[in-house]
């Protein structure tokens, strides 16, 4: 069984166009179903529009579903009573971008730190100290970082007290949304490994976000691709980079920069821009700028289908079907 | 040796000094580099390596503290150092351009997209508003905006982030300058976006025979774009050469180290080569070599003195006692990745 699963998932947001204008229906998360294993790491990418931190904060819990559900540990959200969501949210924490936004700058370090713990659970000073340290520590800080305030750090530094923030209420699932794109290049490397040595010693499940296609496929199992609200394809990490099928999939890997000046890949450059939410084109979302576009793409949507391993919603690969 | 210098830097600092003159931020020190015309320079640092503020220097814009305490800038033959501000002003956006990383903080919100476009060709070229506006058409055009006619009389919010860094880049190049300084152009774009971006500038470099120069955390983009690569760190230049030459042996331990650190698509779940530690502060520089507290291949030398900038392979130059000629640990001039 899945740690998390979400099925069909959908939040749809209300929006008005213009002063007198109608409201218009954003479809920011459509029908998006996927599954996180306990102690692995779900990578989701997609351009900016796509849902990707939509789907962050539906996991979160900070915003709720308009259709759907999320079953943690087998139990449906929903059906969950207060004392329910409250240990679901303790198990649930984020570490977001910016890392200079994420800290309360009037706070000292080991309040930040501290305060997830003071909420939640019920320690005299001197344990919360105790936690603190041992926190610190498990991010590789020293303790007297506990005295000082968020200015008096660099940005890697202050990734790591998010991190800390977020581990100290021993959660299963940490959501990382774009963790180290705000990070300068020397230490992002930093940031990722301590992710990683975190996820084997604590046996932590991540959801992964970026852009940066590289660092997802690093530390990734699985990797979902979204498109306007939809996954469009989902599967095993290694298998997905080395044969990615759906059209999109592949133009935005070829769009990843080349790592060194010697590799050349066939580049597929797509034309036009992410079209507005408001207005989703008919039919498979990509099909104005899919260079293999047929007939059936403007009409229907393809729904995710098994093909070599993998999760792929195309029309290109049921051909079967009339 | 290659053509012709287009611009050529000699021995340029620049420092920041506060207001008592008590702090003194060496935020450019030191600096030679060289672009001939039609080339790709890419220059690529951490934030807080001077990059930018190298930049700005070249065009002249910088803030009221900066002191550029020695160098040449030699442009076309001429030291942009010693030109009075009138002539400047007639090299800025004529002769050298620049492209900012947010186009939405480069474009006047205020200002229809063809005032903006036609603004340069108006105060370089005298050109009356009408056919400043023909020519802002066809440069949106030139940068791939559909329908350019009816984009001319819109506003920057009414355009997305890839169309507003086109117009920027139209903007750019509307006098036709010989040299195009991008600082960090597709930080704010999305990945197919920035592909669209890149090709285009290239295409733009290829038609109108311009030097690019570009600035840079990312060395994909060096990798995918430039010629030409200068490491930037601490406000050094602590590598520089053929972009191919420094990407297959890097000879300074930063520039091996960082080409380590990043994640490539081929790898898998192998674990990151990180750099220790963090960049210094500028004020307050170590002696010695600034990258030595973090190099795993510093000696005793690297702390006491500065490394000179000697030359290496392939027009390649190196600022590191390892590869300094008679500095005793002469082995890893061109040790591999």
């Amino acid at each position: 069984m899945a740690m998390l699963e979400a099925a069909a998932l959908s939040k749809h947001f209300r929006a008005r166009r213009g002063l007198f204008g109608g409201s218009g229906l954003v479809r920011a998360v459509d029908g998006v179903s996927f599954a996180i294993e306990g102690g692995q790491t779900l990578g989701v990418v997609g351009e900016s529009g796509c849902g990707k931190t939509t789907t962050a904060k539906l996991v979160l819990g900070l915003e709720e579903p308009t259709e759907g559900a999320i079953r943690f540990e087998g139990c449906d959200l929903n059906a969950l009573d207060a004392a329910g969501r409250r240990n679901y949210r303790k198990s649930v924490q984020a570490v977001f971008q910016d890392p200079y936004a994420s800290l309360n700058p009037r706070m000292r370090v080991g309040a930040i730190i501290a305060e997830p713990l003071v909420t939640n659970e019920a320690l005299t000073a001197k344990e919360t100290r105790r936690a603190v340290l041992r926190l610190l520590d498990l991010v590789a800080l020293p303790a007297r970082s506990a005295d000082l305030f968020p200015h008096e750090f660099s940005g890697g530094q202050r990734q790591r007290i998010a991190i800390a923030r977020a581990l100290a209420l021993s959660p299963k699932l940490v959501v990382l949304d774009e963790p180290v794109s705000a990070l300068d290049v020397s230490i992002r490397a930093q940031i990722l490994n301590l992710l990683r040595d975190l996820q084997g010693e604590l046996g932590l499940s991540y959801l992964f976000i970026a852009h940066d296609l590289a660092a997802v496929a690093h530390m990734s199992h699985t990797i979902a691709v979204m498109y306007l609200g939809k996954i469009v394809e989902s599967g095993q990490a290694e298998a997905l980079i080395r044969a990615p099928k759906h059209p999109y999939t592949q133009a935005l890997f070829s769009a990843a920069l080349p790592s060194s000046p010697e590799e050349r890949r066939e580049e597929i450059v797509l034309a036009g821009e992410v079209p507005s939410p408001l207005r989703p084109p008919s039919g498979c979302r990509f099909h104005p700028r899919c260079s293999s576009v047929m007939e059936r793409c403007k009409g229907k949507a393809p729904v995710l289908e098994k093909v070599e391993g993998h999760l792929v919603a195309c029309h290109l690969y049921n051909s079967a079907e009339p | 040796m290659s053509p012709r210098a287009l611009l050529e830097l000699q021995n340029l600092s620049t420092h920041y000094v506060s207001a008592r003159g008590t702090r003194v931020v060496r935020a450019v020190e030191d600096v030679s580099l060289r672009i001939a015309a039609g080339e790709t320079l890419g220059i690529v640092g951490e934030s807080g390596s001077g990059k930018s503020t190298l930049a700005l220097t070249i065009l002249r814009l910088l803030p009221p503290a900066a002191r550029i305490p020695s160098g040449r800038m030699l442009f076309e033959g001429k030291d942009l150092l010693q030109m009075s501000d009138a002539e400047m002003r007639r090299v800025r956006g004529k002769r050298i351009a620049m492209i900012l990383q947010d186009p939405m903080a480069s474009l006047n919100p205020l200002f229809t997209v063809g005032d903006q476009v036609a603004e340069p060709i108006r105060v370089h070229e005298g050109a009356t508003r009408a056919s400043a506006w023909t020519r802002a058409r066809d440069l949106l055009k030139a940068v791939r905006i559909p329908s350019p006619q009816a984009r001319l009389s819109q506003y920057p919010h009414e355009m997305s982030g890839g169309m507003r860094q086109r117009i920027v880049g139209a903007i750019g190049i509307s006098c036709e300058p010989r040299l195009l300084i991008a600082d960090e152009p597709t930080t704010s774009l999305d990945l197919t976006i920035q592909a669209q971006y890149l090709n285009l500038l290239r295409e733009l470099q290829r038609a109108h025979g311009l030097a690019l120069i570009f600035i840079t955390h990312n060395l994909g983009i060096v990798a995918k774009m430039c010629d030409q690569l200068a490491v930037m760190y601490a406000g050094r230049v602590v590598e520089q050469g053929p972009v191919r030459q420094i990407f297959r042996a890097p000879a300074h331990p930063y520039t091996r180290a960082l080409l380590n650190s990043i994640p490539r698509m081929s790898d898998g779940r192998q674990r990151l080569t990180a750099i220790d530690g963090q960049p210094p502060d500028l004020s307050a520089l170590p002696p010695g070599c600034a990258f030595a507290p973090r190099c795993l291949s510093a000696f005793d030398r690297c702390r006491e003195a500065e490394p000179p900038e000697v030359a290496g392979v392939e027009n390649s130059r190196v600022r590191c006692w390892l590869t300094a000629p008679g500095a005793g640990r002469g082995n890893a001039g061109t040790g591999a990745l």
